[in-house]
């Protein structure tokens, strides 16, 4: 039995300047899967993710999120009805501590911040989630180091942290194991692993060992087009895939 | 950090030596220091407000000596019409300063809703076109002297509470009001407030992502930047018993600019110690005693003052705060 569909993409499109960067694309994730996105560079995918979170607009089509559409919402908008995102290239705030990046994602899903006088350093509704994340990750130790200090592999782990704060429905995960050592890559894996079970996630990866063991289902996309969905098992299967994609890899 | 690091020690005996001042200058029997620090540490409210601006929110805005212009303008205006058509009630400090905090947030409303739809250079030069708007309408005004300026024959009334022709009261007015400004901006940045302007700073980007629409709050600091700046201006003219458009010029927003720079940007004390550099470089070149080839070098005191600005900029980042003992205080 399938869960009902948490998030509908229906017929969407964006150009550049004539170049279909997104083409006709429709598919669905599943509330509660782990959706991964696979595809050769330049396929679209990290564009796919911008248009979900609202960075840049879509030239047509729909995108339907728990029931609603959201085509037309902005990109802080659509963070506050469940979507969160991490970034393919690290994008924390580099002159803040740890602990504090965390806080800031928390203190933006408190209502307003038009608070002028309490120190945030102050404010446990601020910093108890915040540690309580960190804990989760296994970053605790770090919590009170710059950013700018931290190896890359944290900082990446600190991207999944952040987005985590503001408590989403759906995470997307662009590239989230990129650049990582073979080491952290797997460490990473793991906890993904567990954010599974209390996340829907989409997943955008080139580790190809860690998409199949960790995706319920698969999307490969190429030149903006969605050519195959379905389990791991019938992707690597899938004739048209392994002409278009993966057997140029293998 | 501890309490009584080096660097908080240094900027406690400079804010006591500040508090001191009028009874050091009386020994030495000349309170020509007392009027000098007093147009320092008014500069250095306008440049600690825009610090909120440009230090902590990385908006370079290059017009803020327009609520300079603004508050003096209100006083000298009151004093005018007081004066002249024995309109008593412009005279009362409280309604000229009720005048001066509303209209500065007005203009600051106003100039901050359009320019902060801008970004990078656009922004700057925006910020700059509005204050020029102000400057060239101060100059086209001829009721209130236009071009010359206004002489401002009486200071605001203050109904008993506080006399500022008395140079100490006013003296202490100026300094406790940096103070509050001090710690009311310190109260601002560590805020929840503080933090999403500092956030929106580091990576906009990333802000808009976790659920952040900086433009409101920029937008806040905007006015409260402006409004402390107006409100500077209304001590300014008490001060200078003059208002004139050259206030208002471009130029000054520069100097503003600069002094932040020489103090080191985003630090809580950075401006005022940018504003005490400032004027005291201003004072010592330009009254160097050198003439070459006919030339001056006192009167051309830029001369020096812009190659130091550039050594400053390319081997002191963080401006004087770069020699403090310590670790930089973190904008917290």
């Amino acid at each position: 039995m399938s869960s009902p569909d948490l998030l509908i993409i229906d017929k969407l499109v964006k150009r550049y300047d004539g170049l279909l960067a997104t083409d006709d694309l429709s598919f669905s994730l599943r509330e509660g899967e782990l959706h991964a996105i696979i595809g050769p560079n330049g396929a679209g995918k990290t564009t796919l993710i911008k248009q979900l979170t609202g960075e840049i607009a879509s030239d047509a089509g729909a995108i339907h999120f728990d029931g609603r559409p959201i085509r037309r919402l902005s990109e802080p908008a659509r963070s506050h009805i469940g979507i969160a995102r991490s970034f393919q290239i690290t994008s924390l705030f580099p002159d803040f501590t740890v602990l504090e990046n965390v806080m800031l994602a928390v203190q933006a899903h408190q209502g307003h911040s038009f608070r002028f006088w309490r120190a945030t350093g102050k404010e446990e509704r601020l910093i108890e989630p915040a540690r309580a994340l960190l804990d989760d990750m296994g970053m605790e130790d770090s919590a009170d180091h710059l950013v700018a200090a931290l190896s890359h592999g944290e900082q990446r782990q600190l991207e999944i942290a952040v987005a985590l704060a503001t408590k989403p429905k759906l995470l997307l995960l662009d590239e989230p194991m990129a650049g990582m050592s073979s080491e952290d890559s797997g460490h990473l894996v793991e906890i993904l692993r567990r954010l599974k079970s209390r996340y829907s996630i989409l997943l955008i990866e080139h580790d190809m060992d860690a998409v199949f063991s960790l995706a319920d289902r698969i999307t490969v996309l190429v030149y903006g087009r969605a050519i195959a969905t379905g389990t791991p098992d019938e992707i690597r299967d899938n004739e048209e895939v392994r002409r278009a994609y993966l057997g140029e890899e293998a | 950090m501890t309490l009584l690091s080096p660097r908080v020690l240094i900027n406690a005996a400079l804010l006591l030596l500040l508090a001191a001042l009028p009874f050091l200058t009386d020994m030495m029997g000349d309170s020509y220091y007392t009027g000098v620090t007093s147009r320092v540490l008014i500069l250095a409210i306008a440049a600690t407000s825009l610090n909120l601006l440009i230090g902590y929110g990385g908006m370079v805005s290059f017009g803020h000596a327009a609520y300079l212009g603004l508050g003096a303008y209100i006083v000298g205006i009151g004093a005018f019409h007081a004066i002249e058509d024995g309109i008593d009630w412009m005279l009362n400090g409280y309604y000229q300063l009720a005048a001066t905090l509303i209209l500065s947030a007005l203009v600051a409303l106003v100039i901050g809703a359009i320019s902060l739809r801008t970004r990078g250079v656009y922004f700057i030069m925006i910020t700059m076109a509005f204050a020029q708007m102000l400057y060239f309408t101060a100059v086209g005004i001829e009721t209130y002297g236009g071009d010359d300026g206004l002489t401002i024959y009486s200071r605001s009334d203050m109904l008993g509470l506080i006399d500022l022709n008395d140079e100490k009261s006013l003296y202490y007015l100026i300094f406790f009001s940096f103070l509050a400004v001090l710690y009311l901006m310190h109260r601002l940045v560590g805020s929840r407030f503080g933090a999403v302007i500092r956030g929106s700073k580091s990576n906009e980007a990333r802000m808009r992502a976790i659920g952040f629409s900086p433009y409101k709050y920029r937008l806040t600091a905007f006015i409260i930047a402006g409004t402390i700046t107006g409100y500077a201006g209304f001590l300014m003219a008490n001060l200078n018993d003059f208002v004139s458009p050259s206030m208002m010029h471009w130029t000054r927003s520069g100097d503003l600019i600069i002094m932040i720079v020489l103090g080191g940007i985003g630090n809580l004390f950075g401006p005022l110690y940018g504003t005490i550099a400032f004027m005291a470089l201003e004072e010592l070149l330009s009254s160097i005693p050198l003439t070459i080839g006919g030339l001056n070098v006192g009167e051309y005191w830029q001369i020096i003052f812009g190659p130091l600005l550039i050594l400053v900029v390319l081997y002191a980042r963080n401006g004087i705060d770069s020699f403090l003992p310590g670790t930089r205080e973190r904008a917290k």
